[in-house]
């Protein structure tokens, strides 16, 4: 059985009385896909975040291990280092740098020696070649989603956290999208949170469902999104 | 993409040697001394200009860092004699303070705003401790810090290792300029290297390149500290030029002068906050001479006017006016090729 990279151990986040996240026990394996889904507010971002830190000075309890090393405190960047990538739930890319200045920042921290071989070919893989030089707040949305990914990809990380991904890809943008996860997952494990159901079946990933700040249920694509308890606080009853 | 590509940061050689050849053959067509106060007023200017324009962090006190240096060259000079150590003193002390002061700021997670606030209350403490520092008692080793009226008479800048041989007028403006041209020249390469590329990364998402891995606070708080310090030599070099220093070094005018200077020339420019600063500072010195206007009134009219016609200041637009000014020739020349070609069909025909 392959390694757990990640894993948490009774979980819990809250912001005055609320509990965001509450007591998730949590764990993925080396190279594997898994899919966060669940209703607004769920808790799947804050999760998200208290996975890499970015939660620092909120009230939390319980454990986050990252390949078996307790990370709960650790700030942000230090858990970065560790070899992971996150694309945010909005596009999070310096706007007023071109796309090649945005991914060699990436590829430079961690291969500052072959940072310019990296963008070449991270460019290639994103065929955004025409687009290159140009800035990123020029950029439509969809594009500027890619350069995140991007971002991502030019750090060589061997676990990939993405929020929304799908969030505003249009159909084409979703085949790709979907081909470059999967390119991605061939090295890396990946958490995906996404609200939009054909994207998170395109995946056919394990898929984990929160609600109300806990893991409702988990299993695969089809037993979960059959699942009595899903379709009532989340699909509805007509969806299939 | 080249590394080069990254297209901030580069120097333009032939333009840096045009300004250093004009820089250096002033003298022979000015005096010196206002030049001097000048180029070390650019200076000043060129340390807030990289921190805020690169770095997007915003001091609204960094006087403190001038005063400091100049309090220091000062105060060393007196005890120590010999104006190297000084010299350097006075860049450090800046630097060490700043490095402590933003170690505290940006490991602390404070916002843009508080961290305005902390600079410029650190430079009022600094003003209002050294306007009580009349009295005997206020004395660092041989030097008394004189209250209101300030240290004068301090030994002033020597010859290294050779304390009897001082430096003043046009060597010193000479000494000044190559600072100036120095504190450039290490701009450039801060920006040209990966630490000032994260700088321009960070200003530009802070959150981004955390999660790239870049250790945020720490890059912030050595960009805090190296400006302190070019604050600070600026700071000494003005402390040898009025050869007096008093409070008046960390007033609130000297820190809201700088801010305007960078707005006035360009943020996000090296070359900007430096003609902001000669710009304005030229003007302030003619007013200086009048008595008719309040000079503060007139910069602030400037820097209405400037922030309402010219919002990304005089060196942006420059490059600006200058971009289009070739586009428009290159458009004539293309007109006038093809009116040519048209002209050669007909005769043809």
């Amino acid at each position: 059985m392959s390694e757990v990279v990640v894993e948490t151990r009774d979980l819990s986040v809250h912001f005055g009385g609320v509990f965001a996240v509450n007591g998730v026990n949590f764990s993925l394996r080396e190279r594997e896909l898994r899919c966060l889904i669940g209703p607004n507010g769920a808790g799947k971002s804050t999760f998200f975040k208290s996975i890499t830190g970015q939660l620092q000075g909120a009230e939390s309890s319980g454990q986050v291990l990252i390949r078996g090393e307790e990370v709960t405190t650790w700030p942000t960047y230090r858990i970065m280092r560790l070899g992971i990538g996150v694309k945010t739930q909005v596009p999070s890319v310096m706007n007023g740098l071109t796309i090649e200045e945005n991914l060699w920042l990436s590829a430079s921290r961690t291969n500052p020696d072959a940072a310019d071989a990296i963008v070449e070919e991270i460019v290639a893989e994103l065929t955004l070649q025409s687009i290159a030089r140009r800035q990123v707040r020029e950029l439509a949305h969809g594009q500027r989603q890619l350069v995140e990914i991007g971002l991502v990809l030019a750090n060589k990380p061997w676990l990939v956290l993405l929020d929304e991904p799908a969030a505003g890809v249009t159909g084409q943008e979703m085949q790709r999208l979907v081909a470059i996860i999967r390119r991605i997952n061939r090295t890396a494990a990946l958490i995906v949170v996404d609200h939009d159901m054909h994207f998170v079946r395109m995946l056919e990933a394990r898929i984990t469902v929160f609600n109300q700040g806990a893991i409702l249920v988990e299993g695969s694509a089809d037993s979960v999104l059959n699942d009595v308890r899903v379709r009532e606080v989340y699909l509805g009853n007509r969806a299939r | 993409m080249t590394r080069s590509g990254f297209g901030i940061g580069r120097i333009r050689w032939n333009w840096f040697a045009a300004f250093s050849g004009l820089l250096v053959l002033l003298p022979l067509a000015s005096e010196t001394n206002t030049p001097t106060l000048l180029a070390i007023w650019a200076l000043f200017a060129l340390s807030l200009g990289l921190m805020w324009g690169y770095a997007g962090i915003l001091s609204f006190g960094h006087a403190a860092y001038f005063g400091l240096g100049a309090y220091t060259y000062a105060i060393a000079s007196f005890n120590i004699g010999e104006s190297t150590g000084p010299l350097c003193l006075a860049i450090l002390v800046p630097m060490v303070v700043a490095a402590i002061i933003g170690a505290m700021m940006f490991y602390g997670r404070i916002s843009d705003v508080y961290l305005g606030v902390i600079t410029l209350v650190v430079t009022l403490i600094l003003n209002r401790f050294m306007n009580a520092t009349a009295g005997d008692a206020y004395r660092i080793g041989n030097a008394r810090l004189g209250g209101f009226n300030g240290i004068p008479a301090f030994p002033i800048l020597n010859l290294p290792g050779e304390p009897d041989v001082q430096i003043f007028g046009t060597p010193y403006y000479y000494v000044v300029v190559a600072c100036l041209l120095g504190g450039y020249l290490l701009a450039r390469f801060i920006l040209s290297s990966s630490f000032g590329r994260a700088l321009i990364g960070i200003r530009e998402n802070e959150l981004r390149m955390e999660l790239l891995g870049y250790n945020v606070p720490a890059l912030k708080t050595a960009i805090f500290a190296i400006c302190g310090g070019l604050a600070g030599l600026a700071g000494a070099l003005f402390a040898n030029w009025a050869e007096i220093v008093t409070p008046s070094v960390f007033s609130l005018g000297q820190s809201a002068e700088v801010i305007i200077w960078v707005i006035v020339g360009g943020v996000g420019t090296l070359v900007g906050p430096m003609i902001g600063a000669v710009l304005l500072g030229t003007l302030k010195i003619m007013l200086g001479m009048q008595t008719s206007i309040d000079n503060s009134l007139v910069l602030g009219a400037i820097l209405i006017l400037v922030v309402l016609l010219i919002p990304r200041g005089f060196a942006p637009a420059f490059v600006a006016w200058r971009g289009r000014l070739l586009q428009l020739q290159a458009y004539r020349r293309h007109a006038r090729g093809t009116t040519r070609r048209r002209l050669h069909l007909k005769e043809a025909e």
